[in-house]
């Protein structure tokens, strides 16, 4: 029999303090108040004094509500019946069915080793051309999408995940707001993809310290899958929510803020995720994919910011559709090389000739002449924007390149365009030339 | 009986322990818990606890756990076979690991970091027995790879040694004994082939340090020409995430002209120290046509492995770098990145609750950025050679902004400074060096007047460039327009390199003070232009054939035309200006 601990000597934040002794770094421990039952966990032992955090936030406890520790660190339970199930940020069920809790499984695991990882070659097609094209998307990448609030980033995440075409679909939401989860139900479930799909859902009325265990709930069972060998995708949104999470945290413990008030091991905590994303060498692979909203549109907020070191790449979310600068794939170079040889050139030269028209775009607003050359710029802006930036161009990446060439031609004549000479030869619409 | 201790506190990866007997600081511990030992190491002693930092995660651990001292620093084993290993921070093969226990790190497991199975072919030094010797002076060698790897009289020995017993020559096992050694007080001392060294005391093992002034070739045009580094120097590559920091260390580890590159991965991402891994042994080194692999040793401590063992991996690093310098060997190490390893001290500084200095990094980070890149250098060995340990360290500023600590603290170390920018990147344009920010303290070995007018154009392009942002093309004259042609020029077709071209992405210093003698004189004559259309369809015919120049093998026909090409081009365009 577990012993219970009845006094609770301080409550600050969400964290309580009690005095108790065996308890081991990280150990879960269940408070018992007039709320109702809350897990939390061991965040800090010093002597016989033992901190925790507590998941379902410290409202309402009161000095002489119980305390039991569980002798065990946080698991999840594992098994094929998790599929089309939602559960809340302790992996508790959040829909009507049974809770799950058989084969568990411990969660923030070891790291893999690194001579066991491969080189990633796997391109994950998502038909849009602003990825395909410019930015592919390859398997076990790592990837956030930086944008403000109130862009169609949820949108595009759930695009993304039914294009992809993963074994599984893994979502982990962090303070997400419950219309957005239900359009995450509602997409998956129209899509048929939500019998493959597992939700660890934290909605942002939920206490904050709940969503801190999203991501490790979510890799946790994402790499088992892996390891049977299937393609996993895990969706996060939003990163920002789960680092201001750590930061409440943080500052409750007395802990020296570095930039922010953000705690000074904020990479390393997103790294800590983020580098779960791995192809093995023989078994499976997870790709994440994730939302990081940037406060104030500013990439040098410390969220961002740290979160641009460890991603492969990122996508900024601008205006409705994904920038053609700054958005970066870096692992694009193992894939755009296999699909079509005309790939790599029309993705850099279609987008330094966009940059040209940026430029002329700019000289035209501070009201310089337009030159014939800077109106064939301006037509061809126009239509790169409608025909390959909108998000609502929904077509694989062999027509977008077939586009590409298309609007190329409506604009310019070859030599006008920096392409080698044998690409035109074989690509350039006929008769236009 | 060993030293022991117990655990009376647990915060991150810092345990409290409380002892009897004495500890000392930097001494290595072990913490005792459930059928794990986890290294830890004292950081901080206060009357009768310690501040341990554990190297494993610490989830599990327990108030009253045993900890064990060891009575040993963090040490590394320094012997033959360490070129071509993969370690983590504190020299665990990571190969092995795999083998051994699969596809994730095990907790709490150490395995030798020289294997001490493996035989190795020895021969003595030639009439060494009897013979008076001192610290880092060979008593023989065993071949590794391409390389003389020397057996020394241990570095931490003191004063003259008379060699008692020598092996003859044939096949040994590290641990077996080569030699014995008496010193003045009658004491023997046994060497094997593998010593232990403390990672965080420099080898200093040599009899002078040299102002370092050979040119380090990385074959990258715009830091060997406008910003060099020297053998035996330092310098650093700062730059926002996205800029090309680890693209550029990667095309330095692989052209760079040394004997031995360390590659010290610390706290970046596992995939880029897979592209490593998975392709450098296929890759040939130029020098030798054997495997790069071969004169490369990673140590990979990546972003989600311990933070505690992130900050012993530089030194590490370090140490296996000062190792093979002390062969007489020109050794590179590059630290991917510096300001992750400043970020683990940040990490503990805070757990230890000091007083944070400037981001909450401890008031002693400038001291250790310093101390680390001290230990560069050409050195003078105690035998007839020199060796060199050349650093260069990566920063990756908070928010691209390199007024932080750890790029303020590096640059006021290091001797040149290859800053990157994003806008740059952002153009494509690589490496994404800024021309006008960046410097070095070394010597070009090019001429140096003519370096200088290069840069001088680059400055006054810049400066009509942005004039021209306010005024537009009309606004600026065509003398002042021809200066920004020929800054352009020279930024497109010298300054940036195409590392995805095999020809072009490493450019030996004798192509380099070819080429650029050439573009110098293009920059040096005055064109007059009838109008800036007729100067700007000059510069792109130049820059295009200029371009195709570089990508062609040197020496090769396709050279040889494009150059004769070039010339005549130039020719036709003096001559057209004399004719009116």
């Amino acid at each position: 029999m577990r012993k219970v601990h009845s006094k609770i000597l301080s409550i600050i934040g969400n964290v309580i303090t009690v005095k108790a002794k065996d308890v081991s770094y990280q150990e879960l421990a269940e408070v018992r108040s007039s709320r109702g039952k809350s897990l939390a966990q061991v965040i800090k032992v010093d002597g016989d004094l033992v901190s925790l955090q507590v998941f379902a936030g410290s409202r309402g406890i009161s000095t002489n509500d119980q305390v039991i520790f569980l002798g065990y660190p946080m698991k999840v339970s594992f098994s094929e019946d998790m599929l089309g199930r939602v559960f809340d940020g302790s992996g508790r069920p959040r829909d009507k069915g049974p809770s799950l809790t058989e084969n568990t499984i411990e969660i923030s695991g070891p790291t893999v080793n690194p001579v066991k990882r491969t080189i990633p070659e796997r391109m994950i097609r998502t038909n849009i051309p602003m990825i395909d094209v410019f930015n592919s998307l390859v398997v076990s990448q790592k990837l956030p999408i930086f944008s403000i609030s109130g862009e169609p980033y949820n949108e595009l995440l759930a695009r993304i995940a039914l294009q992809a075409e993963a074994d599984m679909i893994i979502l982990g939401g962090i303070g997400l707001k419950h219309d957005q989860y239900l359009f995450f139900k509602n997409k998956l479930e129209e899509g048929g993809a939500l019998s493959r799909s597992v939700f660890f859902v934290h909605t942002a009325s939920d206490p904050v310290v709940e969503g801190l265990m999203i991501p490790d709930l979510c890799l946790a069972v994402a790499e088992k899958f892996a390891l049977e060998n299937k393609d996993v995708l895990v969706l996060l949104s939003d990163m920002t929510n789960f680092a201001d999470a750590l930061k409440e945290i943080a500052i409750t413990m007395e802990q020296v803020p570095s930039n922010r008030g953000y705690p000074g091991d904020l990479y390393s905590q997103l790294a800590k995720r983020y580098e779960k994303a791995v192809e093995f060498e023989d078994a499976g692979s997870i790709t994440v994919l994730s939302v990081t909203t940037m406060p104030g549109d500013d990439v040098t907020h410390p969220v961002p910011d740290n979160t641009g070191y460890i991603t492969e790449g990122q996508f900024y979310l601008r205006g409705g559709s994904i920038a053609p600068f700054g958005s970066l794939s870096r692992l694009k170079q193992q894939v755009n090389d296999k699909t079509r040889k005309d790939h790599r050139a029309i993705m850099d030269g279609m987008i330094q000739l966009y940059a040209q028209y940026r430029d002329t775009e700019e000289k035209r607003s501070m009201g310089f002449r337009m030159s014939s050359w800077d109106k064939k710029l301006l037509k061809y802006g126009k239509l790169f924007e409608s025909e390959m930036m909108d998000l609502a161009v929904n077509i694989p990446l062999e027509k977008a390149l077939d586009n590409g060439w298309q609007i190329l031609s409506d604009c310019f004549e070859p030599e006008e365009t920096s392409f080698r000479s044998d690409l035109i030869k074989e690509f350039w619409p006929n008769g236009k030339s | 009986m060993k030293k022991s201790g117990k655990i009376t506190a647990i915060s991150g990866n810092m345990i409290t322990v409380e002892f009897a007997e004495s500890v000392s600081q930097n001494e290595v511990g072990y913490v005792v818990a459930n059928q794990q030992r986890l290294k830890s190491e004292v950081i901080r002693i206060n009357q009768n606890t310690v501040s341990m930092q554990v190297f494993e995660d610490t989830k599990g651990i327990k108030v009253g756990d045993k900890v064990e001292f060891s009575g040993e620093m963090i040490s590394v084993e320094l012997g033959p076979g360490l070129l071509g290993q993969v370690y983590d921070g504190l020299q665990n093969p990571l190969h092995d690991l795999a083998k051994e226990f699969g596809v994730f790190l095990p907790r709490g497991k150490q395995l030798e970091a020289v294997d001490s199975k493996k035989k190795w072919h020895f021969r003595p030094k030639e009439n060494i027995k009897g013979k008076k010797v001192s610290a880092g002076q060979p008593l023989g060698y065993v071949e590794e790879g391409i390389f003389k790897h020397f057996i020394f009289v241990p570095f931490s020995a003191k004063g003259d040694l008379t060699v008692e017993e020598i092996s003859s020559e044939g096949d040994y096992k590290v641990k077996d004994k080569i030699a014995v050694l008496g010193n003045q007080s009658g004491n023997k001392i046994k060497v094997t082939m593998v010593a232990n060294w403390p990672v965080k005391v420099p080898i200093s093992a040599y009899t002078q340090k040299f102002t370092p002034q050979e040119s380090l070739v990385t074959k990258m045009r715009i830091l060997d020409t406008f910003f060099p580094v020297a053998k035996g120097g330092t310098y650093c590559i700062p730059g926002p995430f996205g800029s090309g920091k680890t693209v550029l260390q990667q095309l330095i580890s692989r052209y760079a002209d040394v004997d031995v590159v360390v590659l010290a991965a610390c706290g970046e991402r596992a995939g880029e120290v897979v592209e490593t891994l998975k392709e450098f042994p296929k890759l040939k080194d130029p020098r030798t046509g054997r495997s790069l692999m071969e004169r490369t040793i990673v140590i990979c401590n990546t972003s989600s492995m311990p933070v505690a063992a992130r900050d012993a991996s530089v030194y590490t690093a370090a140490t296996l770098g000062e190792y093979y310098r002390q062969m007489g060997l020109n050794v590179l190490l590059l630290a991917d990145s510096t300001s992750r390893w400043a970020q683990a001290m940040r990490e503990i500084s805070g757990r230890l609750e000091e007083i944070p200095g400037e981001e909450a990094y401890p008031a002693y980070l400038e001291s250790r950025i310093a101390e680390f890149y001290e230990r560069a250098g050409q050195v003078q060995l105690p035998f007839d050679k020199k060796g060199s340990l050349t650093i260069g360290g990566t920063v990756s500023p908070a928010g691209g902004n390199f007024d932080e600590p750890v790029t303020q603290s590096t640059l006021k170390v290091v001797g040149a400074f290859h800053g990157l920018s994003r806008d740059r990147a952002n153009a494509r344009k690589y490496p994404s060096v800024d021309p006008l920010q960046s410097w070095s303290r070394y010597q070009t070995p090019l001429d140096k007047n003519k370096v200088q007018k290069a840069k001088d154009v680059l400055t006054k392009g810049d400066e009509v460039d942005q004039m021209m942002k306010v005024v537009g093309e009309e606004g600026t004259s065509i003398d002042d327009y021809q200066v920004y042609l020929k800054a352009e020029f020279l930024d497109a077709v010298y300054l940036q390199q195409n590392g995805f071209n095999p020809v072009d992405a490493a450019t030996g210093i004798k192509r380099q003070t070819y080429v650029f003698d050439k573009i110098f004189s293009i920059l040096d004559v005055k064109f007059s232009f009838s109008d800036k259309d007729q100067a700007r369809k000059m510069f792109y015919k130049l820059r295009s054939l200029f371009i195709d120049w570089n990508y062609t093998e040197q020496g090769s026909d396709k050279y040889e035309n494009l150059e004769k090409e070039i010339d005549q081009f130039l020719s036709s365009q003096k001559q057209k200006e004399e004719g009116e």
